[in-house]
């Protein structure tokens, strides 16, 4: 019944679509109008009409982030592997192929060093277009020596999550012990007194919501994120009661005291930088 | 009288034969050699069927309403069990239960996910699947537990965490994330031992410790069956189908080193004699308790940490070594 998956993927698809269509006027799912792409493109993949936040690959993420040319990529010889030899109605072989073409990713997190206004930072992002940016192994292993880099040259941590799958189904167990494993690493980190900002954007869902993504010792949500621990619709099956309309968005965990703070993706990478400021001056 | 399921009909069937052949008034010399035979027959044919059971016959086992439960656990293994109701946050959640238990007169903390047998126990135990306020009790006594050095045995047993309106409010997600966090760094010995079914992050929730065991039918998995075919398979139907795929029988998870040791059942399974089971699970419990309290606190917890440190399947390639080094390059030409 319940799971540390997550399956909103329809809800999803209709509550917002992904990504900022390609053509030079975009039917904005947010406020229906028609919209000059530049002007989304201008306000980092915010709708000027309605404030929708498209998605934004984690290479985008990291550009909008990072002081330009600063960033350093770790782990990336990490590659996933098919240790249950799964297969659905694809391979999972086959599957982890196509969502290497499609995303130009190698699995679904990015990891690394980099500046953020002049910061130094040890960095992930996880990318939702690549498996649902869900954990599988190399997402947890990159993401634990991560951890680990940050520890030993003392650097404030930050990991953006967009994971809409939770801990990768086609991994197996292997991908729940990831939640155990990224845990333990953040448990050293904050044992040697360093800084963990948790940002989370749509969709942070099951195992990755419940394990790193709330483990940051500031929580920081974009607006209007779909983040939760059991999908809607597992929620509406065990229910069988229609769910709120704010239901785990990110203003009803502001609203029930998970996050710290909701900032706005243009206003992101200052708040974070004061943040680091408060806590490593 | 035991519930079969489906595909132990063989077994029922040679019951059945010996019941009958039980009740005649006058035992001949003859219906006794029959009993005697019918006896072996009974023997050999559950032993060929547990002994090959498949994985969606796993986890009918693993779910059988006969199974023994943290309950039964509390009083077949333990000497006494002194339960601690408050989370002191919101309510008793009646589907982990916690207290103070003697282990071979050895002081513990006892945490376990309890399912219930009867309707009644079942409804208000939430079928064993625990809320946010069950998570927050258990991570408070064992706080207290590591304060006073007591070690801590945990039994799982769920099929997930509450998936609910209120354990959303109140941070499903939150309190799993803290309980794998702080277990791993409790200074104190922790064991824990997956009885029945191991679901997802409602299980790992009170999962991390220095043993991990499981019952040789138990199964230990990223989700349900049911829901991983939901999902990939469009349909719960296929339910048989996933629970193939997912490899969680504790064969696997043995092999996957996920779990340190599988405690086995006794012939056709924990259900069928809870003495048995619960005399196995004390013994390793007590050669485990002696092998950990015996080990120095600091390299108790580095092992702890290696433990979970080490899983995961993945290729750590040098060839894409010079992959990263251009990538990097391109990477940084792009955001530069
Ligand atoms: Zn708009």
């Amino acid at each position: 019944m319940s799971t540390s998956e997550t399956d909103f993927s329809e809800e999803l698809a209709a509550r917002r679509k992904k990504g900022i269509p390609p053509g030079l006027w975009v039917a904005c799912p947010g406020c229906k109008k028609a919209i000059f792409r530049k002007e989304i493109d201008k306000r980092l993949g915010v709708c000027p009409e309605c404030d929708f936040h498209y998605y934004v690959s984690a290479k985008t993420r990291l550009e909008q982030l990072l002081d330009e040319g600063t960033f350093v990529e770790c782990d990336n010889n990490l590659l996933p592997v098919d240790p249950l030899t799964f297969a659905d109605q694809k391979p999972y072989v086959e599957r982890l192929k196509a969502e290497q073409k499609k995303t130009g990713l190698t699995d679904a997190v990015i990891t690394g060093t980099g500046m953020i206004r002049a910061r130094r930072v040890a960095i992930g992002v996880t990318d939702s277009a690549f498996i649902m940016g869900s954990m599988g192994s190399v997402v947890g292993e990159r993401l634990a020596r991560l951890v680990e880099r940050a520890e030993v040259q003392k650097l404030p941590l930050i990991i953006v999550s967009a994971s809409g799958g939770g801990a990768r189904m086609h991994e197996g167990i292997l991908s729940l012990m990831q939640m155990a494993k990224v845990s333990a690493a953040l448990a050293r980190f904050d044992q040697a007194g360093g800084l963990f900002i948790s940002v989370l954007t749509n969709p942070t869902m099951g195992g990755v919501a419940a394990s790193f993504a709330s483990l940051g010792d500031v929580i920081i949500a974009e607006p209007k994120a779909l983040i939760g621990f059991a999908g809607p619709r597992t929620i509406e099956a065990t229910i069988r009661m229609k769910l709120p309309n704010d239901f785990q968005t990110s203003e009803f965990l502001l609203e029930h005291g998970y996050i710290d703070r909701i900032v706005r993706r243009p206003n992101l990478k200052s708040e974070i930088a004061r943040i680091i400021d408060y806590c490593h001056g | 009288m035991l519930d079969y399921l489906p595909f132990e009909q063989p077994i029922a069937d040679i019951e059945q034969q010996i019941e009958s052949l039980k009740k005649l008034p006058e035992p001949t010399a003859e219906s006794m050699q029959k009993l005697r035979h019918l006896r072996k027959q009974l023997a050999d044919t559950t032993r060929q069927i547990y002994d090959n059971l498949t994985p969606w016959q796993t986890v009918q086992v693993a779910r059988h309403k006969n199974r023994p439960h943290t309950v039964d656990y509390l009083s077949l293994v333990f000497d006494e069990f002194v339960e601690l109701h408050g989370d002191k946050f919101f309510r008793d959640d009646r589907a982990m239960r916690v207290g103070f238990a003697k282990l071979d007169g050895r002081k513990v903390l006892v945490v376990g996910h309890q399912k219930g047998r009867n309707f009644k126990d079942r409804t208000e135990n939430f079928f064993g699947c625990a809320h946010p306020e069950g998570y927050r009790k258990s991570m408070s006594k064992m706080r207290l537990a590591a304060k006073y050095h007591l070690p801590i045995i945990t039994f799982i047993d769920t099929p997930g965490a509450y998936p609910g309106i209120g354990a959303e409010e109140r941070g499903q997600a939150y309190v799993i994330a803290e309980n794998m966090f702080e277990m791993s760094r409790l200074k104190t010995p922790i064991v824990c031992i997956v009885i029945g079914e191991g679901g997802s992050g409602g299980a790992l929730g009170i999962g991390v410790g220095d043993r991990v065991a499981m019952l040789q039918h138990a199964y230990y998995s990223v989700i349900s069956p049911e829901g991983c075919a939901g999902i990939l398979w469009k349909s719960g139907e296929h339910a048989e189908k996933a629970a193939t795929a997912l490899k969680f029988t504790s064969k696997y998870l043995k092999e996957f080193q996920i779990v340190d040791d599988v405690i086995e059942e006794p012939l056709g399974g924990a259900h069928r004699d809870h003495h048995q089971t619960a005399a196995r699970i004390k013994s390793y419990l007590v050669k485990s308790m002696k092998e950990l309290t015996a080990c120095k606190i600091d390299e108790m917890l580095a092992n702890r940490y290696s433990k979970f440190r080490q899983m995961g399947r993945y290729l750590e390639s040098s060839l894409a070594d010079e992959e990263q080094t251009n990538s990097t390059a391109q990477f940084n030409g792009a955001i530069g």
